[in-house]
């Protein structure tokens, strides 16, 4: 019950987007057509379930204080914590790349649809902030910490395929010149998000 | 002999406020605004918009981030193989945003808490990456300082307006660093007091910096018809 909480959490309540504008360039750039809206949706699902549980495993073995234990006990005081940003960084740009690749060579047919958009989503912000809210909330388990990553990536392609079709439709609606792109965009943006508080206070 | 007079010729000092040299600190105050117009860094644009000084906090990160980065990157843009150079510039802007981190929590804990995870997405902030891709790599390290000023500046008076905005409507109030919140409505005018005013909480709620967000393009395009965009 506690994963399928995690879960609906990311995607509707504690909505990457709605909730914390992470990753808004690329949704902003990319959401002109549902089709490459979609691809990039499921890129980001993708790395985030795997980034994330990558770096938890970073940040209780590794990085906080007393982590480095399983190493020798002179280490119990030992805090790297400051090192996380950098080491989140270089996890997700390597994993993305890695990934790339892996996908490139084993499954093709995915690479047609995910491989452009793989390289763009090192630097998209709901990739570490993902990681930097995993560090922050201090998940028990490795098991939430990868439900935690895969809501947060469903939430992330529900809003950017939701935007797309509602751009796709208003190119053929009379708005005010200077609003036209990117500031009808933002507008319907906003909108989406006071529709999405209606989550707000939902327990499971 | 020919090549020595034409770097000659090159490096003869320019004034600092050179026509060009003003250009590229102006500009992206409104004609490329980095927020408005390039469509870079919204996501901490819009996240810590609740409070002012909150917004100041964020700007000035963002001003020494962007910099530094913009001026080590220029400075390595001849040594750095190009197949790297995102890593590199990763490393860079990673290891300017761990000192901004140490330094707000050790000087400024309560703000350091509230911005949270918002620091560390420094590194990720498009602008940053957007300006060391577009300018830093190809440009000696005089106009990228000019033009990380530029445009730090750029996304901060956006910052700015929208958090004075959302604080103004949404806390009745307008808070600086080192002052906390100065109310300016008397106490006795709210509803909880007996009074007629009632602050509108809407504001404080993240959709609504969507909204003063896209209002501003509104109004930054509504003047200038340049900007417009096809549908």
């Amino acid at each position: 019950m506690e994963y399928l909480s995690i879960f609906v959490k990311g995607i509707f309540i504690e909505n990457m987007i709605f909730a914390y504008f992470l990753g808004m360039c690329s949704y902003l750039a990319v959401s002109k057509t549902v089709k490459t809206a979609n691809g990039l949706g499921l890129a980001v699902i993708f790395v985030l379930g795997i980034t994330v549980p990558i770096n938890y495993l970073l940040e209780n073995h590794v990085l906080k204080e007393g982590a480095l234990n399983w190493l020798s006990p002179n280490f119990v005081n030992v805090d790297l914590s400051f090192l996380s940003f950098i080491m989140f960084i270089a996890v997700i740009a390597s994993m993305v790349q890695l990934v790339e690749m892996i996908v490139e060579k084993f499954a093709p047919a995915l690479y047609g649809a995910l491989g452009i958009f793989l390289p763009l989503i090192a630097v998209n912000c709901s990739i570490l902030g993902g990681a930097l809210f995993m560090q922050d909330r201090q998940y028990p388990s490795i098991g939430e910490a990868t439900i935690f990553g895969l809501g947060s990536g469903v939430g992330w392609w529900l809003a950017i395929v939701a935007i797309a079709a509602i751009r796709e439709k208003i190119r053929y609606s009379h708005v005010p010149a200077p609003l036209r792109g990117l500031g009808i965009t933002f507008i319907i943006t906003g909108l989406m998000g006071i529709a999405f508080m209606s989550f707000m206070g939902i327990e499971i | 002999m020919s090549t020595d007079t034409n770097t000659a010729v090159q490096t003869k000092r320019e004034s600092l406020f050179s026509k060009k040299n003003r250009k590229l600190l102006k500009d992206p105050l409104d004609d490329s605004n980095p927020i408005t117009v390039q469509v870079l860094g919204i996501c901490s644009a819009l996240a810590i918009t609740v409070q002012l000084q909150q917004a100041v906090i964020m700007s000035l990160s963002v001003l020494f981030v962007m910099i530094g980065g913009n001026v080590i990157i220029s400075l390595l843009r001849n040594l750095v193989p190009d197949r790297i150079r995102i890593i590199v510039q990763l490393v860079v802007v990673a290891s300017l945003v761990i000192i901004v981190d140490q330094v707000l929590k050790a000087f400024q804990p309560d703000i350091s808490e509230k911005l949270s995870v918002f620091v560390g997405l420094i590194i990720t902030n498009c602008i940053i990456m957007g300006r060391l891709e577009a300018f830093a790599l190809g440009n000696k390290p005089g106009p990228s300082l000019l033009d990380a000023i530029g445009n730090a500046m750029g996304y901060a008076w956006i910052l700015l307006a929208v958090s004075v905005v959302r604080e103004i409507f949404g806390s009745g109030a307008i808070s600086l660093p080192g002052m906390g919140q100065v109310k300016f409505l008397p106490t006795s005018w709210f509803i909880s007091e007996g009074g007629f005013y009632e602050n509108n909480n809407l504001m404080i709620l993240p959709p609504m910096a969507l909204i003063t967000v896209g209002i501003i393009i509104w109004i930054q395009r509504s003047r200038n018809e340049a900007l417009i965009e096809e549908n």
